[in-house]
């Protein structure tokens, strides 16, 4: 059984369709809400960071564009720049990495899930958003290796059900849901944490 | 108790030791995600399963060693890239730059050297060439020795072609190199005032007296500590007035030597030491 002040943070990934979910999931969370969330969406490495701007507009939450050894903060959303890697770091901050892609994707989902796995272990929640790729899958076993939770959006719902679909094939979603399901677990898990 | 990830961490605890003790090299303070991603990936390909046992071969067989160090510090690099950078480089940096009578650059962890041939194309174009000399240093000597080398392949530099056009460059990318086959070779006017050396940031000294520094995309694989090492290398280095240059989610904030630089663009990362101080 998982007491509730073991959840320290909460891992995004999502591809194609992903502005367009996260829009619906991240205004969900309360301004006071007491986990730090990291994001990997695979966006062009000539990007401009538009998406995190548009972002900021709907959500309460503070919502910004990673920068290179930048504390991981409660309540606040760090997204990985276009062309970085998105890694965490023992010590809680965040280290960007121009390696090459991974699942042809820099950023890439699995590295984030990967790394963020080996910090916060049976502390973290992984959510797999939207796209079509294979990225994400193999980070989120780990997550739930790691004694993590794993929420996997329904593939029915997704605009690119391939990514949902390939980590909930290989046995990495813990559950399936809808994006309001998936804010409303986030959103307990939350207020959970908090008492 | 012990969990399995504790043990990886004890046994790349012990690699990074032998390391520094048998041969020199310190890659304690390297950011602990990505060099384990690349140490596990590189004993994979070498069909070590455990970690520790790398150990005993780190210590016998020095090829080995150097097949490491090369999978732990190889950094992907272009032509001109992030060509903004460039052109503020160009338009901002290079005027000031050309009011010294002799100029000397640092480009420390050049990598492949593309950035290095980037450097020497702009000061070809603006007329400064004949009087720099570029300090390429890495720690890789793989690495280093294929900057040396100056050959890309075809594939690539039409890639960076694109990026030179959006730096402003102004000739054409092609004009730079020889092709044959699907390989391109840096024309040898641009090695000219080059000289590429082995330099580590972890454990070497300043080697001179500077007026620009690039240092892009390496302080991320450094911890704080390591990187606050490098950038008070570069600001021993630099003259008073003398410029910094970072990647573009690199900071200079939380620094030791933050409050010595100005900004010269803050999105770019091109930074400027004061004058008048000590």
């Amino acid at each position: 059984m998982k007491s509730p002040h073991q959840r320290r943070a909460i891992v995004i990934g999502c591809s194609a369709g992903g502005l367009q979910a996260l829009r619906t999931l991240l205004p969900e969370l309360p301004p006071t809400y007491p986990l730090p969330i990291l994001v990997v969406q695979h966006i062009p490495a000539n990007s401009t960071g538009l998406h995190t701007t548009l972002l900021n507009h709907f959500c309460q939450l503070p919502i910004l564009e990673a920068n290179d050894k930048d504390p991981i903060r409660p309540g606040w959303v760090h997204f990985a720049p276009a062309g970085y890697h998105l890694l965490v770091e023992p010590n809680e901050t965040i280290a960007l990495s121009i390696d090459p892609k991974v699942n042809h994707s820099r950023p890439s989902i699995d590295l984030l899930f990967e790394s963020a796995a080996d910090v916060y272990q049976k502390g973290l929640i992984g959510v797999l958003l939207t796209g079509a790729s294979q990225d994400g899958a193999q980070g989120l076993l780990k997550i739930l290796h790691r004694g993590g939770i794993t929420l996997v959006q329904d593939p029915k719902t997704a605009e690119a059900p391939l990514m949902p679909r390939f980590a909930i094939a290989i046995g990495a979603a813990t559950k399936t849901l809808s994006l309001k399901e998936i804010g409303h677990t986030l959103k307990q898990l939350g207020a959970d944490t908090r008492e | 108790m012990e969990s399995p990830v504790d043990i990886q961490d004890l046994e790349i605890r012990l690699l990074l030791e032998t390391m520094l003790h048998r041969y020199g090299y310190d890659f304690r303070n390297y950011t602990h995600a990505s060099l384990k991603r690349r140490l596990l990936q590189c004993l994979a390909v070498c069909n070590i399963t455990h970690i520790s046992e790398a150990i005993p071969k780190i210590i016998h067989d020095r090829a080995f060693l150097d097949q490491l160090i090369y999978a732990m510090s190889v950094t992907v690099t272009e032509c001109f890239r992030d060509p903004p950078f460039y052109r503020l480089l160009r338009e901002r940096v290079i005027p000031l730059l050309a009011t010294y009578p002799f100029i000397n650059i640092w480009h420390a962890g050049c990598a492949t050297g593309e950035e290095v041939y980037s450097m020497a194309i702009l000061l070809q174009e603006e007329g400064l060439y004949n009087r720099v000399r570029i300090f390429a240093t890495d720690i890789n000597g793989k690495s280093l020795h294929q900057a040396k080398e100056g050959i890309y392949t075809i594939q690539n530099m039409e890639e960076y072609a694109q990026n030179y056009q959006e730096s402003g460059g102004k000739a054409s990318l092609p004009n730079y190199y020889h092709s044959k086959y699907d390989l391109a070779r840096m024309h040898s006017s641009l090695k000219e005032n080059i000289i590429f050396a082995a330099h580590n940031l972890a454990t070497d000294n300043v080697f001179s007296e500077t007026h620009l520094v690039m240092c892009r995309n390496v302080l991320i694989y450094f911890d704080q500590t390591l990187k606050n090492r490098a950038l008070r290398l570069f600001d021993e280095s630099l003259v008073h007035g003398g410029f910094l240059c970072l990647g573009t989610k690199e900071s200079l904030s939380f620094s030791e030597i933050s409050d010595r630089f100005t900004p010269v663009s803050q999105d770019l990362r091109i930074f400027q030491k004061k004058r008048g101080i000590r």
